[in-house]
C-alpha cells in the first residue's frame, strides 16, 4: 500500500458552522506533506479530524487504506499520531516525564516499560536525568521533544505536525526540525505538518497545500518555494507577504 | 553635538530567584536620535525587559539601575512617579504584542483612544471625538467612526493592532518602543502593519525602538541593530550590514533561521559554549 | 537529605514526588499563620487521641453536689449543671468534633470531586443534569437542609453526619467542575485521548488530580463550616444527644445560665473558635503553597 491519508471531499464543521470545505489530497507512505495557510484558513482543522478530535465531518476518510470512523480509536493510535504546537499545553502539569512517556504503555499494556522510555528519551536526544522532571522544569525545545517521544511510543506510521516550532525561539526550532527530519529518516514516517512559516514548510516538506478560508486553493511541490512557480493568486501573495521574492 | 533623544547607559534589570538575585538585564548602553532602532533576541534576552525599564514600569521585587537613563535631557530614573506618568504615553509610547490582551475588553475601541487622548491633553469632546476619528484614519481604518464604536472583541488581529497603534500615537510621543507589534499577525498583515508604523514615525519625526525575535524583520524596518542575549548586547551594527556581523551568536541565529530557497539538509544549531551566558 | 530531594533532576519516581511535597511543605511552613493553623489541629488530634490520657475526669461522670462551680483549680472549666467536670468535656468533645469534621470530608469531598470532573469533562447534556441537580442542592440553605434530613433520619451523631455530608459536596462539585472546564480542552487531555485512552483513565488520572488542590484547600477552609453546623445541630438538639459531650449541645444546655454561669456555655465556645480559626489558617497557608504559580520556587 502507497497512500497513508487519502482524503477525498473532506467538510468538517464545528456546531454546524462549515470551516473546512471540499478537501483533497493524498499522503504517500513516507512522504512529508505541509498544510499551509493563514489563522483561520483551516489546516489544524484537518488535521484534528484525522487525528479524531474533531468529529464532525463528512466525505472520505482513509488513512493506511482503511476507513476511517469519527472519533479517536485506540487501533489507529498505533497508526497514527500528533504532535500539538504549545509545548506548555502538551504536556499535563503534574506527571513527570517518565509518567508521560510510560502512560501509551500502560494504556496499550505493552511491556519492557523501562527499556522503552530510555530508548525514546535517547531517540529525541534527551538525557537521562530529565527523566522524573515535571514540565516546569523543562524548557520549551525539551518539552517539545518530550511531546515527540510521547507520539513515537507506539510507534506510528503517520505523524501529525500541528505547527510544531511555532512557539520556539528561532534556535530551538532548528534543533527541533532537524530532529524530526532524521526521525522521519530512521524510522520511515509519514509527515502531515501544518504550518504558516513558509521556510519552515520548505525545509521539512516535499509537497504543499495551501488552504485559504477552509479550502485548498493549491497544491505544488516544495520546490515551487524557490522560484515562486505558484499558479494561484493567493498563493502568489502568500509567498510574497512571506519574503518570498 | 546635540544630546541624543534617549541615552542609556548600563542599564541593569534585576530579579530575585531562588538563585539570589539575577540580572535580566545586564549592562545595556546606546544612543537613539530620531532613527529606528532595532533590539532582537530569543526569550528570555532581555529585549522586552529594556524596552519595559525605559518606561519604568518595572515593579519590585524587580530592580532597575542604570548610570545614565535620559530622555530629551531629563533624567528618568529620578523622576517622581507623577512626572512619569506625564511622559508615559504622552512623550514615550509602547505597542505591544498581542491587542487581544492588551485592549480593555470592556470598553469600546473609540472610548480607549479618547481615554489616551484626555490622560494628556484637555479637549471639548467634540474635539476629541475628532482627534479620535483622524487617528483612527492615519492608521488606514476605513469606516473610522463603525470601528470607533466597537469593542475590542469584535476587530481582527491586525485591526486591532493598529487600533493599539492609533491609541499609542494619538497624544503624539516623541518615542515609540514597540514589543514585538507583529508577532501575533498573520504573515500577510504584517508587512501593513509594520509599514504603517514606519511610515507614521517618520512622518512625524519620531524614534523608534522595535523590539522582535525576528532579524530579518528588524533588518528590513530599522536602521540600526542591537542584538542582545542573556541580558546582553553581543552585537551592534547598521541594517544593511547584517550579514557581516561578527558575534557567533548574531552568525547562528542568522544561519539557523531555514531560508525560503533552503538547500541544506540540516539546520546549524547554536554552539552555546562560543560565548559565555545560558 | 535536602540535597536529595531538591535535586534538578530527580532519579526516580519516588524521589521526584517526595522532591515536590517538600517543597510544598517548606512554602507552607514560611507562612507563620499556616503554622499557627497547623499545630492547633494537630493538638486537635492529639487531644482527640489522647482523650483518656489528658483529660482529669470522666465526662460523663456526674457529681450533683458540685453543679455550676467556676473554674477553679480543680476544675480548669468549672462544672456543668450536673456537676460535670466541663474541662474533661470538651477533651472528650474533641474526639466528635474531628470524628464529624473527617467524616463529612471523606463523604462528602470525593462525591463532589467526582461529579463536578465528570460534568465539566464531559459537558453538554451530561453537565446540565448534573449542575441543574448541584443546583437545587446548592439552592437550599445549609442549615435548613441539614435539619430536614435530621429530622427524616432521625436524631443523632451519625445521621447528623450524613446530612451535613448532603449540603457540602455541592459545593466541591463546582469547584471540581471549574477546574476541568479550565483545561478541558488543554493539548494534554487531547494528547492523551489520541493514545488511546478511555473517558475513564482521562477522568481518573489527568482531570481528578489537578482538581486535588483547590479541593484540599476548599475542604479546609469548608471544616471551619462544618463544625459550626454540626454545632448547631447539637445546639438545636438534633446531633449528637446527651450525654455525649458535643461542643454545640454543650452551649445549647449552658444558655439557659449564661449570665450567671457563663462558664458552661463559653469555654465549649472558645474550643470551636480555636478550631474553626486553626482550619482557616491552615486552609490559607495551603492555599499559597499549593499554587501552582508558586510551584517554582523552593
Amino acid at each position: 500500500m502507497t497512500t497513508a491519508i487519502s482524503l477525498t471531499d473532506l467538510d468538517i464543521s464545528y456546531d454546524g458552522t462549515r470551516v473546512v470545505e471540499g478537501v483533497t489530497f493524498d499522503v504517500a507512505v513516507g512522504e512529508s506533506f505541509a498544510l499551509v495557510g493563514e489563522s483561520g484558513s483551516g489546516k489544524s482543522t484537518v488535521l484534528k479530524a484525522i487525528a479524531g478530535l474533531a468529529p464532525e465531518w463528512t466525505g472520505g476518510m482513509k488513512v493506511m487504506g482503511q476507513e476511517r470512523g469519527h472519533g479517536p480509536n485506540k487501533r489507529l493510535a498505533h497508526v497514527c499520531q500528533m504532535v500539538f504546537q504549545d509545548p506548555y499545553g502538551s504536556l499535563h502539569p503534574r506527571k513527570t516525564v517518565d509518567a508521560v512517556l510510560t502512560e501509551p504503555l500502560v494504556i496499550h499494556r505493552i511491556g519492557d516499560r523501562d527499556a522503552r522510555v530510555e530508548e525514546a528519551l535517547r531517540q529525541v536526544g534527551l538525557d537521562r536525568r530529565f527523566r522524573f522532571r515535571y514540565p516546569h522544569q523543562l524548557s520549551g525545545g525539551q518539552r517539545q521533544r518530550v511531546a515527540i517521544a510521547r507520539a513515537l511510543m507506539l510507534e506510528p506510521k503517520i505523524m501529525l505536525l500541528d505547527e510544531p516550532t511555532s512557539a520556539l525561539d528561532v534556535s530551538v526550532q532548528a534543533e527541533i526540525l532537524n530532529l524530526l527530519k532524521r526521525l522521519r529518516a530512521e524510522q520511515g514516517l509519514t509527515f502531515l505538518m501544518v504550518s504558516h512559516d513558509l521556510p519552515v514548510v520548505g525545509f521539512m516538506c516535499d509537497r504543499i497545500a495551501v488552504m485559504t478560508k477552509g479550502q485548498i486553493v493549491e497544491i505544488a511541490p516544495a520546490d515551487a518555494l524557490h522560484d515562486g512557480a505558484f499558479t494561484n493568486p493567493y498563493s502568489r501573495a502568500l509567498y510574497a507577504a512571506s519574503g518570498g521574492a | 553635538m546635540t544630546e541624543p533623544l534617549l541615552s542609556v547607559e548600563n542599564l541593569c534589570v534585576s530579579f530575585p530567584t531562588n538563585r539570589g538575585r539575577i540580572n535580566v538585564v545586564d549592562g545595556v548602553s546606546f544612543d537613539l536620535g530620531r532613527e529606528r532602532l532595532g533590539i532582537v533576541g530569543e526569550s528570555g534576552s532581555g529585549k522586552s525587559m529594556t524596552g519595559r525599564a525605559i518606561l519604568r514600569l518595572i515593579r519590585p521585587p524587580g530592580r532597575v539601575s542604570a548610570d545614565r537613563l535620559r530622555f530629551e535631557g531629563q533624567d528618568l530614573l529620578s523622576l517622581p512617579e507623577r512626572k512619569m506618568r506625564n511622559i508615559r504615553g504622552a512623550r514615550i509610547s509602547m505597542v505591544m504584542q498581542d491587542p487581544r490582551y492588551s485592549l480593555n475588553p470592556v470598553m469600546t475601541v473609540g472610548r480607549q483612544i479618547a481615554e489616551a487622548l484626555r490622560t494628556h491633553e484637555r479637549l471639548g469632546r467634540a474635539a476629541t471625538r475628532a482627534r479620535v476619528r483622524d487617528m483612527l484614519e492615519a492608521v488606514q481604518i476605513n469606516d473610522p467612526d463603525k470601528v470607533a464604536r466597537m469593542y475590542p472583541h469584535e476587530v481582527s488581529g491586525g485591526m486591532g493592532q493598529r487600533v493599539m497603534i492609533a491609541m499609542m500615537l494619538i497624544p503624539r510621543p516623541q518615542l515609540l518602543i514597540a514589543d514585538e507589534p507583529t508577532s501575533a499577525l498573520d504573515v500577510s498583515v504584517q508587512a501593513q502593519v509594520l509599514k504603517l508604523i514606519d511610515d507614521l514615525v517618520r512622518d512625524h519625526g519620531m524614534g523608534l525602538i522595535l523590539i522582535s525575535h525576528d532579524l530579518e524583520l528588524v533588518a528590513r524596518y530599522c536602521d540600526r541593530i542591537l542584538v542582545m542575549n542573556a541580558g546582553r548586547v553581543v552585537e551592534r551594527c547598521a541594517a544593511g550590514e547584517l550579514d557581516q556581523a561578527t558575534h557567533p551568536y548574531t552568525r547562528g541565529l542568522l544561519s539557523a533561521v531555514p531560508k525560503m530557497n533552503e538547500t541544506r539538509a540540516e539546520l546549524p544549531v547554536l554552539d552555546r559554549s562560543q560565548w559565555e551566558g545560558t | 537529605m535536602r540535597e536529595w530531594l531538591l535535586t534538578e533532576s530527580p532519579a526516580s519516581r519516588m524521589q521526584a514526588s517526595a522532591g515536590r511535597a517538600y517543597r510544598a511543605g517548606g512554602q507552607l511552613l514560611r507562612n507563620p499563620l499556616a503554622v499557627v493553623g497547623g499545630l492547633i489541629i494537630l493538638l486537635l488530634i492529639v487531644t482527640a487521641a489522647a482523650a483518656p490520657l489528658i483529660a482529669p475526669a470522666s465526662p460523663f461522670g456526674q457529681d450533683l453536689a458540685n453543679r455550676l462551680m467556676p473554674p477553679s483549680a480543680a476544675h480548669w472549666m468549672g462544672t456543668d449543671e450536673l456537676g460535670r467536670d466541663i474541662f474533661s468535656r470538651v477533651i472528650y468533645g474533641a474526639r466528635i468534633t474531628l470524628m464529624i469534621v473527617a467524616l463529612v470530608a471523606i463523604i462528602s469531598a470525593p462525591l463532589g470531586l467526582v461529579i463536578g470532573a465528570v460534568a465539566g469533562y464531559f459537558g453538554g447534556w451530561t453537565d446540565r443534569i448534573l449542575m441543574g441537580v448541584t443546583d437545587v442542592f446548592l439552592s437550599m440553605p445549609k442549615l435548613i437542609l441539614a435539619l430536614a434530613f435530621v429530622a427524616a433520619l432521625g436524631p443523632g451523631i451519625e445521621n447528623a453526619i450524613i446530612a451535613i455530608a448532603i449540603t457540602a459536596w455541592p459545593a466541591y462539585a463546582r469547584i471540581a467542575r471549574a477546574e476541568t472546564l479550565t483545561f478541558r480542552n488543554s493539548e494534554f487531555v487531547a494528547a492523551t485521548r489520541l493514545l488511546g485512552a478511555s473517558h475513564g483513565r482521562i477522568i481518573l488520572r489527568h482531570v481528578l488530580p489537578l482538581c486535588t488542590s483547590s479541593m484540599i484547600i476548599r475542604v479546609t477552609l469548608d471544616m471551619a463550616g462544618i463544625i459550626l453546623t454540626a454545632a448547631g445541630l447539637g445546639f438545636l438538639g438534633l446531633g449528637a444527644q446527651p450525654p455525649l459531650p458535643e461542643w454545640g449541645a454543650m452551649i445549647s444546655r449552658g444558655r439557659v445560665f449564661i449570665l450567671d454561669q457563663w462558664w458552661v456555655a463559653t469555654m465549649p465556645g472558645f474550643a470551636i473558635i480555636i478550631v474553626s480559626l486553626g482550619f482557616c489558617f491552615l486552609g490559607d497557608g495551603l492555599r499559597d503553597a499549593l499554587d501552582p504559580k508558586s510551584a517554582g520556587k523552593s
